[in-house]
């Protein structure tokens, strides 16, 4: 007894049947998706790597490396990214190549953007060429285009950070990389250079029996080996004593930090014999009586700052709190079932989830923006200091020029340099005063008070500006 | 009489699909250790090699030896409490076997609740005094300071 609308019971028994097979279909699916999601995590987590490739202390290539270790590798190799951030990073700026630099991209000019840079560093070479910094895979090629090798013949000595050394080390010094390091100081730019391939590479700061971290420059060496000395430790070895979360700084110490080239055999220093703060430097600098160079317009011998990230890393919060450099440059990542580092080494404002947000629990936007308003004051007040400085170079040479007694301008000419390396601190850091914010502000704010001071002492040794 | 012959050929392929769909799921169930979810050992949550880092900092926390997972993350009646395994024992899988997830990961408001209740269940006496909003708005939170004495 069926009514012509509705369809006989078999079919609305069929169509039921399908629709119950339909959804029974789906979740199977969706449980097969899960068995074969938890067969493929596990399997991973069995296998931590496939040793496809032996690697020893002399393996200097990555990509040999990279056969082993794909995913930090495939992660590093993106170091070639130029990304800008508000303060810094790099964009990509097009040039002609030349027969001297075949470079066709290179980072935004900092001198052309600023001109009182030029004026600060007078008389050396980076007042001719200095660019935004670019990532790590540029190092090399950098270095070796530079405007900065046409004015001036460099030593060996530079490679130490532009170059992957390690292996260069052993050649030189026949296994004794200490001495390998004497070696390549001492060479001219050009013959040392033929010694490195590659920009930092694995073996810089892995060792390759057991990956670890491991301190491949002995000026670090020797400069926390002195620094840990005054502060009473003796006999520090930084293989031996650091801890496994130091050394996820001091790797990045090993470059990212002040230096000089002492006498001349040029060797490599990091003026850390009295402390780690910028007084410390500038006093162990005044002991020694060093200058990297005569300022051209006011004969003041000054001081280049270079890129004390770790100096000024360690007088900020985040030092005292324990985070290390790799913490939010190299943040962890999951990748299926592991936890590898960020071997793309970059602005953690380009990757905030990762590298704040896993101690921040603050939204993104809010982060950025409180490290864009750190970051802007530091700048703001650092142009103040740029300034400053550069009304006391003008001061002085209009006072050299009117005939000034060298013993009259000395006492300016000193706070010239004691105001120019404080400036150049903050400038040359490559955080706009981000990793220790009330340390960058006070040195910067002192810079202003002794460029200042530094006119009124012109002043009261009789200049008067015409 | 055709009909009937359909109809009972259409069940026994259902019951055929059905089968196989079982036997996955049990199967999968086997496999993922999936009984272990039912009782209270905290290796159980770190079956999951998502939770491992989280299971290495409770076993370093101040808390190990007086909470599991379960004493912080599931209501302590048990209806509630497998109720919310369950919830999050699907939601999990289905995060994880869709790569849609947050890394790092983000408590739920509705797991915060079960653990800020959780606090209180220990400690009600101590921070009785404290919870001074009025009735209903609960403008202390003992999460906003203390979200790291049972695991990073």
């Amino acid at each position: 007894m069926t009514s012509p609308s509705t369809p006989p019971p078999p079919r609305r028994l069929a169509r039921l049947l399908l629709i119950a097979t339909a959804v029974v279909a789906v979740v199977a699916a969706g449980v097969a998706a899960l068995l074969i999601n938890i067969l493929e995590r596990k399997q991973e987590a069995r296998n931590p790597f496939f040793r496809v490739v032996e690697i020893d202390d002399r393996t200097e290539d990555p990509a040999v490396w990279g056969r082993n270790f794909p995913q930090q590798y495939d992660l590093y190799r993106r170091t070639v990214d130029q990304v800008r951030t508000r303060f810094g990073g790099s964009e990509a700026v097009p040039r002609t190549p030349s027969d001297v630099d075949p470079r066709s991209v290179v980072a935004r000019s900092k001198v052309e953007a600023d001109p009182r840079l030029a004026t600060m560093w007078a008389g050396y070479p980076f007042a001719v060429d200095y660019r935004e910094a670019r990532g790590h895979a540029y190092m090399l090629e950098d270095q070796t285009f530079t405007e900065r090798q046409r004015v001036v013949k460099q030593p060996g000595t530079c490679l130490n950070c532009h170059a992957s050394t390690y292996v260069a080390y052993q050649t030189l010094g026949e296994g004794d990389i200490v001495r390998g390091f004497e070696r390549l100081n001492a060479l001219p730019w050009a013959e040392a250079k033929e010694y490195v391939r590659h920009p930092v590479s694995c073996i810089d700061c892995h060792d390759p029996a057991s990956m670890q971290l491991r301190i491949t420059r002995p000026a670090f060496m020797e400069g926390i080996r002195a620094l840990k000395a005054a502060q009473g430790v003796a006999d520090y070895d930084v293989n031996r004593d650091a801890t496994r979360q130091e050394m996820r700084s001091f790797v990045c110490g090993q470059c990212h930090v002040e230096y000089y080239f002492k006498g001349t055999e040029k060797r490599l220093v990091y003026p850390w014999a009295r402390g780690h703060k910028i007084e410390d430097m500038l006093a162990y600098y005044d002991d020694i009586d060093f200058a990297d160079w005569t300022h051209a317009e006011t004969g003041a011998r000054v001081l280049k700052a270079q890129h004390p990230e770790f100096e000024l890393w360690r007088q900020g919060i985040h030092a005292r709190a324990g985070v290390a450099c790799a913490d939010c440059h190299m943040p962890y990542q999951r990748v299926g079932a592991f936890k590898i580092s960020d071997h793309h080494v970059r602005s953690p404002l380009l990757n905030i989830n990762r590298a704040c947000q896993t101690c921040h629990n603050v939204p993104e936007e809010e982060l950025k923006e409180r490290a864009e308003e750190i970051q802007h004051r530091i700048h703001d007040l650092r142009d103040r200091a740029l300034d400053a400085l550069v009304d006391l170079i003008h001061d002085l040479a209009a006072a050299r020029a009117a005939g000034m007694s060298d013993e009259a301008l000395a006492p300016a000419r000193r706070l010239q340099r004691h105001a120019q390396f404080r400036v150049d601190y903050v400038e040359s850091e490559n955080s706009t005063g981000f990793h220790a914010p009330q340390e960058a502000a006070r040195i910067v704010a002192e810079a202003i008070d002794l460029a200042r001071q530094g006119q009124l002492a012109l002043r009261e040794a009789g200049f008067r500006r015409p | 009489m055709r009909g009937r012959r359909t109809l009972i050929a259409a069940s026994l392929s259902f019951s055929a699909v059905l089968g196989v769909a079982l036997g996955l799921g049990l199967y999968t169930f086997v496999y993922a250790r999936g009984a272990s979810y039912l009782t209270n050992d905290p290796a159980a949550c770190a079956n999951c090699h998502v939770m491992a880092e989280h299971y290495a900092a409770w076993m370093k926390s101040s808390h190990r030896h007086v909470a599991v997972c379960n004493d912080c993350h599931t209501p302590h009646a048990p209806l509630p409490k497998y109720t919310t395994k369950a919830s999050n024992g699907f939601w999990h899988s289905f995060a994880f076997t869709s790569g849609e997830f947050p890394d790092p990961l983000r408590i739920k408001d509705s797991n915060r609740r079960v653990t800020e209740a959780a606090c209180r269940r220990c400690h009600g006496a101590v921070v009785a005094a404290m919870d001074t909003g009025h009735a209903g708005a609960r403008t202390v939170a003992c999460l906003r300071c203390h979200s790291r004495v049972g695991h990073l």
